[in-house]
This record gives C-alpha cells, sequence and structure tokens, in this order.
C-alpha cells in the first residue's frame, strides 16, 4: 500500500533516525561499574527502562547505558539519550532533560527553542529535535519521555521513576 | 419516541441486517483522520445504539428525580423505570428473583464488593482460586484479601494456547477452597472458559463460585440458573449500554448471609446511634443514590440487544474472529496470541519488528482504533513472553470490510516501521 501525504505526521514521528536507534539501540546494557541506577515504567503499557550510570566526582556523566523494553519511540529515545548526555556535566543534564519534555510537548519554534537551550548544549540538542514528531501524538509523549525521567531519578539518587503521578 | 417502549418488558423481534445495525449506532459513521472509523475496541467498551442514547437524554430532559425518595410522581416513575431496569437484567441472565441483581458502578465493584464482603467470612488458609488469565479487577481484589485475612491464593496455570483446562481447576481445588473465581472469556484473548463444568466441579468440592462474565455476557447467552454459578459479575458499558453500572448477581442466599459492603442512605431500614439494621435485598447492597439513569441505560441496551436472535449475532461475531483469523495468518512474521480451540470475539497478537504500541498510533491514522498494550492482564503476558499486545476485537456492528482495512494498515504500518 502506497504510504500517503496524509502520513506526513507519522513519517515525522518515525523518522530515520528514529527507526534506526529503535532497531539498533546504542548503550544498550548495564554500565558495570555505575554509581546511580534507577527503573522507570510507564504502569499504562508496561514498558520499562533501566538506567545505570558513572558519574564522576563533579556529577559529570562518564559512562551510560540503558537496558529496557518498549515501543520504537521509548528505545530510540534512551539510545539518543546515551549519545546525547555523555560528558556532560550534572546540571546540563538537567537543563537537557527539560529541553527534551519540552520539545516533545510544546509547541515552540525551533528557533525559540534553540536561543533557550541551544547555549552550550549546542548541537547535542538538535541530534535529540528527531523526537518532536512525538508532538502530534500526545498519547506517546511518556513513551518519550520515560528514559529521561528514569535518568532524573538516577541523578536524584532515586532507585524508581514512572510516567505516573 | 421510542424512549417510551423501555416500559414494556418484552421487546420486539427484528432481523439481524448488518446494514441497518450500522445504522442504530450513530458514531460508526464519523470519521477519524478523514478516514472512517473502524472500532475494533468493543471488548474495551463498546459503542451506543441510537435507542440506548434516547432513553438516556429522555429521562434527563423528561423524567428526572432521585430514586426511591420523593413521593411525588417524577420520583415514582423514575424508580419504577429504575426497578424495570432490574427487572430486564433479572430475565435476561434468567435469575430467579430481583432480590438477586444489585446494580454497581461497574465490574469491578461488583468483584470487590464480594471480596470485601462474602470475603470476610473467610479465614486464614482458605483458598481462592483464580486463573492465569484474569484481568486485573479478577485479582487485585484477592491479593487485598490475601494480605488482609491471610487467605491463599492459588492461579490456575494456562496452555501454550491460552487455555484453562478443567482439570487443572479440579487439580487446584481442595478442601480448603472456598471461592473460584474465573472470568467466563478472556478479555485480553478471547478464550472461553467452560465456566458450567467449573461450577459444578467448585460445588463438588463445597466451593462457591464467581464468574467474571464482563466478555461473557457480551457474547453468549448467559442462564445463570443453568451455570449454577454463586456470583456473575459484568459492566454495562461492554453490553452497549452507558458506563458507569454494572451488575452484581448473586444467588439470594448468598447475598442474604453476607455483611453489607459500603453503609450510607438507602441500605438500611432503621438507624439509631446504637444499632442499624439492613434494608432487604438488594437494597442492603445499594448505598447511596444509584446510578439511576445509566440503570435504566442499561435496561434499553438489554431490550435492543434481545430484540435480535442473540444466535444470529454470535454466528456474526464468530465470522469475523475466523476471517480476521485467517486473514492476519497470511502476514508475515504475526504471532497470535491466544489459539483456543473455543474462542469469542476477539483477537491477541504481536508482529515482529513492531511493537503493539507503535503498530497502534499508525493503525490509528487509518481510523482503525485497536488496544495495545497488556489489557490489564500483566500476569497473563508474563506468560507469554511479551509486554504487550495488539487486540483486536469486534462487537455485533463490526464488518469483514472493516477486518479488510484492518489489514490493509498492518501492512502499511509494517512498511513504515520494519
Ligand atoms: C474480563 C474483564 N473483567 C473485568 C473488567 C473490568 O470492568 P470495568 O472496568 O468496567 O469495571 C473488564 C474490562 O475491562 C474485563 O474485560
Amino acid at each position: 500500500m502506497q504510504v500517503s501525504e496524509k502520513d506526513e505526521d507519522i513519517l515525522s514521528l518515525y523518522q530515520k533516525i528514529i527507526l534506526d536507534h529503535g532497531k539498533s539501540p546504542r548503550n544498550a546494557g548495564v554500565v558495570k561499574q555505575h554509581n546511580c541506577r534507577s527503573e522507570g515504567k510507564n504502569p499504562l503499557c508496561g514498558d520499562r527502562v533501566t538506567v545505570t550510570a558513572a558519574l564522576g566526582d563533579e556529577g559529570q556523566v562518564l559512562n551510560l547505558k540503558f537496558d529496557g523494553k518498549g515501543c520504537a519511540i521509548s528505545i530510540a529515545s534512551a539510545s539518543m539519550m546515551t549519545e546525547a548526555v555523555r560528558g556532560l556535566r550534572a546540571d546540563d543534564v538537567r537543563k537537557m532533560i527539560q529541553a527534551v519534555a519540552k520539545l516533545c510537548k510544546e509547541d515552540t519554534s525551533d528557533d525559540q527553542f534553540f536561543s533557550e537551550y541551544g547555549d552550550g548544549l549546542g548541537t547535542r540538542i538538535e541530534y535529540l529535535s528527531a523526537l518532536s514528531g512525538v508532538r502530534q501524538f500526545p498519547a506517546r509523549f511518556k513513551c518519550a519521555n520515560l528514559p529521561w525521567q528514569t535518568l532524573l531519578s538516577c541523578l536524584d539518587g532515586n532507585d524508581s521513576a514512572t510516567t505516573e503521578g | 419516541m421510542n424512549a417510551l417502549a423501555y416500559n414494556t418488558v418484552k421487546s420486539e423481534s427484528r432481523v439481524f441486517d448488518l446494514d441497518l445495525v450500522r445504522q442504530d449506532f450513530p458514531i460508526l459513521s464519523r470519521a477519524v483522520h478523514d478516514k472512517p472509523l473502524t472500532y475494533l475496541d468493543s471488548a474495551a467498551s463498546a459503542q451506543k445504539p441510537q435507542a440506548v442514547i434516547d432513553v438516556i437524554r429522555y429521562q434527563y430532559e423528561h423524567e428526572y428525580a432521585n430514586v426511591h425518595r420523593g413521593a411525588y410522581s417524577l420520583s415514582e416513575a423514575l424508580t419504577s423505570k429504575y426497578e424495570l431496569a432490574r427487572e430486564k437484567v433479572r430475565q435476561f441472565i434468567n435469575a430467579k428473583s430481583d432480590r438477586e441483581i444489585v446494580f454497581t458502578k461497574g465490574a469491578t465493584e461488583a468483584i470487590n464488593l464480594v471480596s470485601a464482603t462474602f470475603g470476610r467470612t473467610l479465614e486464614a488458609g482458605d483458598e481462592v482460586v483464580i486463573t492465569g488469565l484474569e484481568h486485573h479487577s479478577n485479582i487485585i481484589p484477592w491479593q487485598l484479601l490475601r494480605d488482609q485475612c491471610g487467605i491463599v491464593l492459588k492461579i490456575v496455570p494456562i496452555s501454550d494456547e491460552g487455555d484453562v483446562s478443567l482439570n487443572e481447576v479440579e487439580l487446584a481445588l481442595t478442601k480448603k477452597t472456598k471461592l473460584v473465581a474465573i472470568s467466563h472469556i478472556s478479555n485480553a484473548l478471547g478464550t472461553v472458559l467452560p465456566i458450567k463444568e467449573i461450577a459444578a466441579a467448585a460445588h463438588a468440592t463445597g466451593a462457591k463460585i464467581l464468574i467474571d462474565g464482563c466478555q461473557g455476557i457480551v457474547h453468549e447467552k448467559v442462564d445463570v440458573k443453568d451455570l449454577d454459578c454463586d456470583f456473575y459479575a459484568f459492566s454495562g458499558h461492554k453490553l452497549y449500554g452507558p458506563n458507569g453500572i454494572g451488575v452484581l448477581y448473586g444467588k439470594e442466599e448468598m447475598l442474604d448471609a453476607m455483611p453489607p459492603y459500603q453503609g450510607g442512605g438507602e441500605m438500611i431500614s432503621n438507624v439509631t446511634f446504637e444499632h442499624s439494621e439492613w434494608a432487604e435485598l438488594p437494597a442492603k447492597f445499594e448505598a447511596g443514590t444509584p446510578p439511576i439513569v445509566p440503570a435504566v441505560g442499561l435496561g434499553a441496551a438489554i431490550d435492543y440487544l434481545s430484540s435480535f436472535d442473540r444466535k444470529d449475532i454470535t454466528a456474526h461475531e464468530s465470522d469475523l474472529l475466523a476471517y480476521a483469523t485467517e486473514r492476519l495468518q497470511t502476514l508475515n512474521s504475526i504471532r497470535l496470541i491466544g489459539t483456543a480451540e473455543k474462542k469469542a470475539a476477539a483477537i491477541s497478537f504481536v508482529l515482529e519488528g513492531a511493537h503493539p504500541h507503535d503498530l497502534a498510533t499508525i493503525l490509528d491514522r487509518s481510523g482503525v482504533c485497536v488496544r495495545a498494550g497488556h489489557h490489564c492482564a500483566q500476569p497473563l503476558m508474563d506468560r507469554f513472553g511479551v509486554t504487550a499486545t495488539v487486540r483486536a476485537s469486534f462487537g455485533m456492528y463490526n464488518t469483514r470490510e472493516e477486518v479488510d482495512v484492518l489489514i490493509g494498515a498492518l501492512g502499511r504500518a509494517r512498511e513504515i516501521l520494519c
């Protein structure tokens, strides 16, 4: 069957880069010498993701991996996350977590968005902009956001996160 | 206004003509994302026929008050319709008496009612038997009871086909079994359980039986006398009725022996600060203002269904299931979850390389509504080694053409995802 133009939204959600990360996730597994770990769950759909990280003395992300089961969106988001935050300081990671939530939810123009978050996070943010296809699918926001919320709870020293509540 | 036809218990009889049936459900003519709506999620909740919508509207526009309270004609009129709805339910499931029909807000509340009242009579070490395919609403109430009073919860295993055999149930029964609580039809897989035989086996060991009939009531003719079940629970919204209404059928002697569930208005016959006496059945279990209009709506849904020969509806749904099963099996790398010999109106599957949620999102853009997820049956998903499935489920109004739309949309989804 022909993929029609009406599918624009769908095609922007399932961009090549998303499908690629969804199918061949990077940094899948467990950081052996991790000093933080958190398990995220989406109780509505049963998706789960576990994040392990090795953080440096000043909270910079030295290594980050994830292990999980979920849809293409959540796995791709987790995989891209592991690439995007590696080497960042904790405060930048927090900023990026906020940025992603905005990117996936709010109808801000790219210009606006980059002027707010571009500084410092620059190309890393640009890399993540493929996730913004989720905006047209509010029901899927939780899928994209789960890995990031799990990372946040990891940084906060909590061992679990949920998309509910 | 056909809302007035509600007042008779016997409904007119109609021939099952699919085109005409579809016209009875106004929502079916709407579009979703510019595509005709293809609603394949009736197991989650069914669409409503005009007759139900009309009756609900009529009540609010012409005849609304509280029940059992006002000594004025409006209240009397609605009270008699509320009680007439009870009589319609009684006839529909062939219960002995109106006293055995308790209105609740849904099946979940009906099951919780039993666990909180009948359950209170159980002691530590007593056993409750459920199966591995239960909906969470027939698992959690028993877990709560276990944690409260130390009963033992036993789980009857499911076969690779998603079936429950009588033999496995019998193996789980002991002298300590006080209750068997099982689905009539699995919401996640469509498996039809041998409930009559299971009821007989339970009774043979001295246990009672509760049947979660949420799906069963929709797809099979239910006769509680013939089944000889102690409890049968269902929700109105899956039976083409409104939401906010459910039914607990309980044998009169069971309900009589049970303590009340909630306390409040309606459920008492006399109250002093020292002591209160409970109202007669079924009021004893209907504390507070009940879901009055939803009950009347359920009565209208039963009238609607009863106007057809149920056999014609069942035959149509079986045809859809067989057709969908055959068509789905032509897709590459599909795995059907639940291939029991006896199934009804629901089909669960996974496609290799495509997560159910991604499939459902893409199907939605083709106007196709299916459920993707664990279907409130996580232990069952674990049993089959998946976290989620796609489930297409059928109502009386679905067509073979809609199955074709599903197949086409799945093909396209795979093109995008794989
Ligand atoms: C088999 C089964 N049991 C129980 C329920 C719970 O019904 P409700 O949510 O209407 O109370 C459902 C519906 O989801 C069901 O399919």
